[in-house]
């Protein structure tokens, strides 16, 4: 049961990371136009890349 | 692309907001460094290429430095320079831009900032929630699977301090309802909820402290997650409803043109218009307080002021509404009442006197929970005593009690409604009709009478040429090329209305009250009423006719007589006739004029037509089908409608309609279609039945599963597997709703209904 020590923490570290990438991702406005970025993934790239 | 051509409608809308720089200036805010950025909405952006088309013509902007669309709120943000090599740059250019590639462009208020922060916390609390409960169900499956004492009690208490944070930060959101609810002396859906969570974490911690065999705190952050689950999604339904429905909205006018009595003019804001003042109304533009016109003359469009569907002539002395729409010529309106006294005002006034009906409406859930958590308490508390005086060992008491509190979780009740609405939601949404709440659906389902408005709602609100005398097409060409050149309503119409290229006319002048004025040639031609192009009082027009009549002559000789109607919505005779069939009793509560009022309800086939109302007699009307135990769906558009929106018992309103009309419905609908009247009803009844089929599952499970747990035989195990299958039967369930759409299933209607735009525009989207 010694492997526990590493293990638990470890899953928790996994877990957290998971946690930590979706904050990230909400914070980063990722979830402000989900209907936008499903029609941008079609879109040509110039319309972003025309400014600088 | 076809979705992306505007309609004719469209282009007449946006001839009719046009934004002055400084307005456009005063709407956008600094970010520092001459940058500014503006927040537009653009309500009829709707695909992937209406993206890539409004950013490209920003972008082409030299002051423009980021531009960016928001689809799901349908807005831009963009960021611009006040100055590009040290000349000023025009704000106002940006909202050109988006018009000119065809799509209109509204300044907004911004007051969605703070939806979005509730739904972010939300989604945060999911996610920590959903981190807790993974991380506490993979010990908890370490200690089902056979982990003895030393190891089971290390794992308990790594449970505990993952939930204990989780607890406090996720489930805030109840705990904060629920206490809301206990102090004002009532219960909702939160109470219970919130008992289980905080019991069942007690009494998990004190079993742990004291080595015990069984500990809760999977059961525990796994209900919170699942609750949250449906919290979010509710809440998300109603934010996008509301962004939907906030894009429409067309700013009134923020400040006005006031006249000082030097002559010189300046821009004002609207709150800063006093008694006495002076004000310059161009065509085109809303009359912004209440007054009397002092000079000018002009046509007004009062049809989303009093119903009225005929433009009204004014000329000096006369008074005019805040709200009309100035049409032909320009005016100088001498402020009669400060725009917080203007119409708009006394309006709201009758609005929050009438909102009594709905404020006292109490959710389905909140009235299941005031029966279900007294039974559920009660039975915890009777099973507690009993183990405790029977059996005499307390903690075992305890420990039964909580497993019953687990047991009967409002889990499955606590998804069971906002499921099924979300989906009713999203099943409304696809049809084009927005819903602003769940309750709104719990009230629709309990209708039995529906009012009507007629203009702008059982009509269009803007006429048709139904009819054209004439000997040939020279003169139809004639009377479209004056047409051209006037903004009123039956010109604009006539105009784009004819298959016949206009002819084109050089000069040609309005006048307001009577029609236009043009020379072609030698000839002289006049468009008007029959009074003014014959230049002579006639009676073949009587005020009471439904149809409206232009005129045009040549040296008043008539050359030809157009005839126009405010059309009926497609589909209204369709959705009365199924209103009579469903045993619906159908009314028409208008403020137009009573012989316009009744042409209107024998086309149709409705029995009961009042005609000329004012605001106040529409709510008096409502209050007394209520008095009489109805429940009434009112459906109007305009603003003397939005008193009586909300004083019935549920309401609805077309896109059209106007903003303050839009904010007082339940429902606004998208379509051009006034079906969606029967949809939304239909869409209603069967989320009604498929809650309550929720709940009769709910309480089935509860009846099978509350013996074991007052027997004393369910452990963490068997709540854990009890609760997450009653969930999932329960959202299964729900999901049910979309099947009923695609099968010709319903209670008001026989017949497929028709696909609303929103789907085709989809598709035509996809396919280019």
């Amino acid at each position: 049961m010694d492997m526990l020590i590493y293990l638990i923490p470890i899953a928790l570290f996994m877990g957290g990371i998971g946690l930590a990438a979706f904050l990230w991702s909400l914070k980063s406005g990722q979830y402000d136009d989900l209907q936008g970025a499903a029609w941008r993934v079609l879109a040509d790239d110039e319309a972003d890349s025309s400014k600088p | 692309m076809t979705c992306c051509t505007m309609d004719a409608d469209g282009v007449l809308a946006m001839s009719a907001t046009s934004f002055s720089s400084e307005e456009v200036a005063l709407a956008s805010h600094p970010l520092g460094s001459g940058l500014f950025q503006l927040d537009l909405s653009v309500p009829d952006a709707h695909c992937g290429a209406c993206i890539a088309t409004i950013e490209r013509a920003l972008a082409k902007l030299p002051s423009v430095r980021k531009a960016r669309v928001n689809l799901t709120s349908r807005r831009v943000s963009c960021v611009y320079a006040k100055e590009v090599e040290g000349r000023p740059t025009d704000p106002a250019e940006i909202i050109n831009a988006v018009n000119s590639v065809g799509y209109r462009a509204h300044l907004f208020a911004p007051v969605a900032a703070e939806n979005d922060k509730t739904r972010n916390q939300l989604l945060l609390a999911v996610g920590v929630a959903g981190f807790a409960a993974a991380n506490i169900m993979l010990l908890s499956v370490s200690v089902w699977s056979g982990a003895d004492a030393a190891t089971r009690d290390m794992f308990h208490w790594i449970s505990a301090m993952i939930a204990a944070p989780a607890l406090v930060y996720a489930g805030r959101f109840f705990f904060q309802s629920a206490w809301n609810a206990l102090r004002h002396g009532r219960t909702n859906m939160d109470v219970p909820i919130s008992l289980a969570v905080t019991l069942s974490y007690a009494v998990s911690l004190w079993e742990t402290m004291h080595h015990g065999e069984h500990a809760w705190f999977d059961a525990t952050v796994s209900l919170l997650f699942f609750l949250l689950i449906g919290r979010t999604l509710d809440h998300i339904m109603r934010e996008k409803a509301r962004a939907a429905i906030n894009g429409l909205a067309r700013i009134s006018p923020r400040g006005a043109l006031v006249v000082s009595p030097d002559g010189s003019r300046r821009y004002v804001a609207i709150e800063d218009i006093s008694v006495g003042d002076e004000i310059a109304v161009a065509a085109g533009d809303r009359i912004p307080v209440d007054g009397l016109v002092s000079k000018g003359e002009s046509d007004l469009d009062l049809s989303i002021v009093t119903g009225e569907s005929n433009p009204v002539a004014v000329s000096q002395g006369a008074a005019v509404s805040s709200g009309a729409m100035n049409l032909t010529g320009s005016l100088v309106v001498r402020a009669t009442k400060l725009a917080r006294d203007s119409l708009l005002a006394e309006i709201i006034n009758l609005m929050e006197a009438a909102e009594g009906g709905r404020a006292r409406y109490r959710r389905i859930a909140d009235r299941a929970a005031a029966l279900y958590s007294p039974v559920v308490h009660l039975l915890a508390l009777v099973s507690f005593l009993a183990w405790g005086f029977l059996g005499g060992d307390w903690k075992q008491a305890m420990l039964v009690a909580v497993a019953v509190l687990i047991i009967t979780c409002p889990c499955a009740l606590g998804l069971a409604v906002p499921v099924v609405q979300v989906v009713a939601a999203g099943e409304l949404f696809r049809k084009g009709i927005m819903v602003k709440d769940g309750s709104a659906l719990e009230r629709l389902a309990e209708i039995d009478t529906v009012a009507f408005d007629k203009t702008g709602t059982l009509t269009l609100g803007t006429p048709r040429l139904v009819k054209t005398v004439a000997d040939g097409d020279a003169d139809v060409a004639l009377a479209a090329g004056m047409a051209l050149h006037s903004r009123h309503p039956l010109s604009q119409v006539l105009a784009r209305g004819t298959p016949i290229a206009p002819m084109p006319f050089d000069r040609v002048s309005e006048i307001p009250g009577g029609g236009l004025e043009a020379r072609h040639g030698d000839g002289h031609y006049r468009l008007g009423s029959a009074a003014f192009a014959c230049a002579q009082t006639s009676n073949s027009a009587s005020p009471d006719n439904p149809l409206s009549e232009v005129v045009l002559t040549s040296d008043g000789v008539v050359k030809a007589r157009f005839f126009f109607e405010d059309v009926v919505r497609p589909g209204a005779e369709e959705t009365i006739a199924r209103l009579d069939a469903g045993r619906f009793e159908t009314f028409i509560f208008s403020g137009d004029r009573q012989s316009v009022v009744d042409a209107t309800a024998a086309k149709l086939g409705v029995r009961r037509a009042v005609g000329a109302l004012s605001p106040k007699q529409k709510v008096d009307e409502c209050e007394i089908l209520n008095e009489r135990g109805r429940r009434v769906f009112m459906v109007g558009d305009g603003i003397n409608d939005a008193p009586a929106l909300a004083a019935a018992h549920v309401s609805m309103a077309p896109a059209s309609a106007s903003d303050i009309g839009r904010q007082a419905a339940d429902l606004v609908f998208f379509t051009e279609r006034l079906d969606a009247v029967t949809e939304a009803i239909e869409i209603a009844r069967q989320s009604a039945a498929l809650i309550r089929q929720n709940f009769a599952l709910a309480i089935g499970y509860n009846l099978l599963a509350v013996p074991i747990a007052i027997a004393g035989l369910a452990t963490p195990l068997i709540a854990a597997v009890a609760m997450s299958t009653s969930s999932i039967i329960v959202v299964t369930n729900a999901l049910r709703l979309t099947a009923f759409g695609t099968r010709p299933f319903s209670r008001l209607s026989r017949e497929p209904v028709a696909l609303a735009k929103e789907i085709k525009t989809a598709w035509t989207c996809s396919s280019t």
